[in-house]
């Protein structure tokens, strides 16, 4: 696979065995699946492209309001609207196939079963091969457990990993989300890695209420929503932070971490890849900027290698090792 | 062909306009894309701004070959921190642009009887819409109506722009104390008028689209949705709506819109500031699931 090199600079990073040509990616729900985006920028271009998460079924998400503006961020609550995967496969995988685009599934289930079920359409799709890898969005509903979400428990999380990774290939990366909104996050990557993800996105929204002062009623139709933007960053950080901390301390298997939340730029970038992301997802700052990820691709690049290194790797989870004691 | 630019606008020229501020940016390559109905999405706050989001704007006129380039008018009322900000910009500040974006007014093949009906500031799109309806040999009525006198926009410019005018407001500042849907019936049998054009508020929308349809008449009216990013990217603009199929989605304004048939929007979901998704609507059952 292609490396972007500029200047002898090598971007390219590694995600669990497939080699990207840079670290930059779109982040699920922020970039719908491509087509929108190409108006502005070849998703070609990006190191993978980061579907909106799909279910088996067709959905039609929820009422509206579905989102409320915050300082610095935006609170949503789409409700994973989407054609379901048949569709998915036929229409968008393959145009996004076409375009030569890599990418990085994102599927979910309201059961177990559900999530290996959309695994298996997907794996049996003609547009396979644009496929790098599977991100499991675990931040989503479980039907068995009053709605409470799959990334909340680590015992339910492992068994989604174990009946996805069933249904792939044993070189398919398998990239676990996982949720901020627990008690101990480096429990929950300890699960999903030992049930055979490869590797884990962190992190998904934030659980957050607006409410509207006029009405005096909260302003999303949903109630509740998911908060993002660069508002959420250094919790972003702090989780690869935490999760990353924990591998180099022989707690957790070492697996590839992907870093998102409020990335606006290439320095924003550079914070989640010093504390252990192998690489980056742009998703609200891509409704301000829509040309923000490969923005960010060019302004990482361009910072990490002012600062004299000679490739991109070598800036992953710098930051451990640089620790001031006070 | 690139269908939409991304460029950085600058102000020359702002006015207030009774309620409103009517303000024209340079902002080459939109102007010259540009159709009636389509609309613009703007960068508010500055640089350093904790407002993310951008704000969207129906273009009220373009001139594709001005001498500072191609601009961009757009008609802004001030009613939170966004516009608030866009309002007080002054010559030669900047803001980033987004456009055109979204689906441009359909017009018809066959030179029609038209009546573009404009609900407060809505009234902004429909000048140009009107000039490229008369180019095609269709009349055109206009009815604008607002609560209040301030909140009325292009009356002026209507006269020119139109066969014929008629002024509504909720208090009878200026022309017909009532409503626009007062009116409407009596223009649309006079002039066996073929299509109503409408911008304004929802509930605006919704009443044209019954006096259109009582009149024998297609409605195409422009919604205003939250948008977050006015791109097709975010989903959060979405509303039900019935395709040629029969079958309704939830499908993007932004993209899919703003432009409706008014026939094909589920009004029935709408109350109170929210929307609930249909129960017959593509996807629905899947929601209860989980
Ligand atoms: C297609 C389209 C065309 C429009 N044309 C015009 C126009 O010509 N002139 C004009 O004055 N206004 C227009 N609007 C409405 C304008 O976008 C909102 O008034 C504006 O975004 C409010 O921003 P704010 O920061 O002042 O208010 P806030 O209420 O603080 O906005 C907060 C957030 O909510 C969103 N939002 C709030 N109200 C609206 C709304 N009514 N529509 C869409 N998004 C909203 C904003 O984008 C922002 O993200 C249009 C909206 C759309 C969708
Ligand atoms: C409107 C919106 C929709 C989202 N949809 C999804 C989704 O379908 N699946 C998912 O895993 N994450 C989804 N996310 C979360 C983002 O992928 C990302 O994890 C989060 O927003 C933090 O990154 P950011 O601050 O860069 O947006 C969504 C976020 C937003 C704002
Ligand atoms: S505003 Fe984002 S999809 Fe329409």
């Amino acid at each position: 696979m292609a490396t972007d090199t500029i200047g002898g600079f090598d971007a390219s990073t590694e995600l669990g065995g497939i080699r990207l040509p840079n670290p930059v990616m779109t982040a699920s729900g922020c970039a719908a699946n491509g087509k929108e985006l190409q108006r502005f920028f070849d998703v070609a271009q990006l190191g993978a492209f980061v579907t909106k998460t799909v279910m088996l079924e067709p959905r039609s998400g929820r009422g509206t309001p579905r989102m409320a503006e915050t300082p610095s961020g935006m609170l949503n609550s789409i409700g994973l609207q989407g054609p379901g995967i048949r569709a998915f496969c036929e229409q968008d995988l393959t145009w996004l196939k076409a375009r030569g685009a890599r990418v990085l599934v994102s599927i979910a289930g309201g059961t177990a079963g559900e999530f290996a079920d959309v695994a298996a359409h997907l794996r049996a799709s003609d547009a396979w091969d644009a496929v790098v890898g599977v991100e499991v969005n675990i931040s989503c509903p479980n039907v068995a457990n009053r709605g409470q979400v799959f990334a909340c428990d680590p015992t339910t999380s492992a068994k989604v990993m174990t009946l996805v990774r069933e249904q792939l290939p044993r070189d398919t990366p398998i990239i676990a989300k996982l949720s901020p909104d627990v008690t101990d996050i480096v429990s929950i990557a300890a699960a999903v890695l030992g049930a055979g993800a490869t590797g884990l996105t962190m992190i998904n929204t934030l659980l957050g209420v607006v409410i509207d002062t006029d009405l005096l009623r909260p302003q999303l139709g949903g109630l509740t929503g998911g908060l993002s933007g660069p508002a959420v960053r250094a919790v972003a950080v702090r989780a690869v932070w935490q999760v990353r901390a924990a591998m180099l301390a022989g707690q957790i298997p070492t697996a590839p971490i992907i870093g998102v939340g409020g990335i606006a730029t290439g320095r924003d970038a550079l914070e989640l890849v010093a504390a252990g992301a192998s690489a980056v997802q742009v998703g609200t700052v891509t409704f301000h900027d829509p040309s923000a990820p490969l923005r960010v691709r060019d302004e990482l690049t361009a910072l990490v290698r002012a600062k004299g290194f000679s490739q991109f790797t070598d800036v992953i989870g710098i930051a451990h090792e640089r620790i001031a004691r006070p | 062909m690139r269908d939409v630019v991304q460029v950085d606008a600058e102000v020359i020229a702002t006015r207030r306009v009774g309620a409103y501020h009517h303000i024209t940016f340079v902002a080459p390559g939109v102007a010259e894309l540009a159709r009636p109905g389509q609309f613009v999405a703007l960068s508010v706050g500055g640089d350093s701004s904790a407002n993310l989001l951008r704000r969207c704007f129906s273009i009220h006129k373009v001139s594709p070959s001005g001498t500072y380039g191609g601009t961009v008018d757009l008609v802004i009322s001030a009613v939170g921190p966004g516009t608030e900000w866009l309002s007080g910009l002054r010559a030669h500040d900047t803001t980033s642009m987004v456009g055109p974006l979204g689906r441009p007014f359909p017009l018809p093949k066959e030179p029609v009887a038209t009546v573009l009906v404009g609900g407060g500031y809505g009234s902004a799109p429909l000048f140009w819409l009107a000039e490229a309806l008369r180019e095609r040999g269709c009349r055109v009525d206009m009815v604008l109506g607002a609560a209040t006198e301030s909140r009325l926009f292009g009356v002026v410019e209507a006269r020119r722009a139109a066969d014929g005018v008629t002024v509504t407001t909720d208090d009878g500042s200026m022309g017909h104390r009532g409503w626009v849907s007062d009116v409407l019936p009596a223009i649309i049998a006079d002039h066996g008028v073929g299509v109503v054009y409408a911008c304004g508020p929802m509930g605006m929308l919704k009443s044209v689209t019954d006096v259109a349809a009582a009149g024998g008449a297609v409605a195409q009216v422009a919604v205003e949705e939250s948008m977050a990013c006015g791109v097709g990217v975010c989903m959060t603009c979405v509303m039900p709506v019935a395709g040629n199929d029969g079958v309704t989605r939830m499908v993007r304004s932004c993209v899919e819109g703003p432009v409706f048939r008014g026939d094909r929007v589920r009004w029935d979901a709408f109350e109170g500031g929210v929307c609930r998704v249909p129960e017959d609507a593509l996807g629905a059952t899947a929601m209860r699931a989980h």
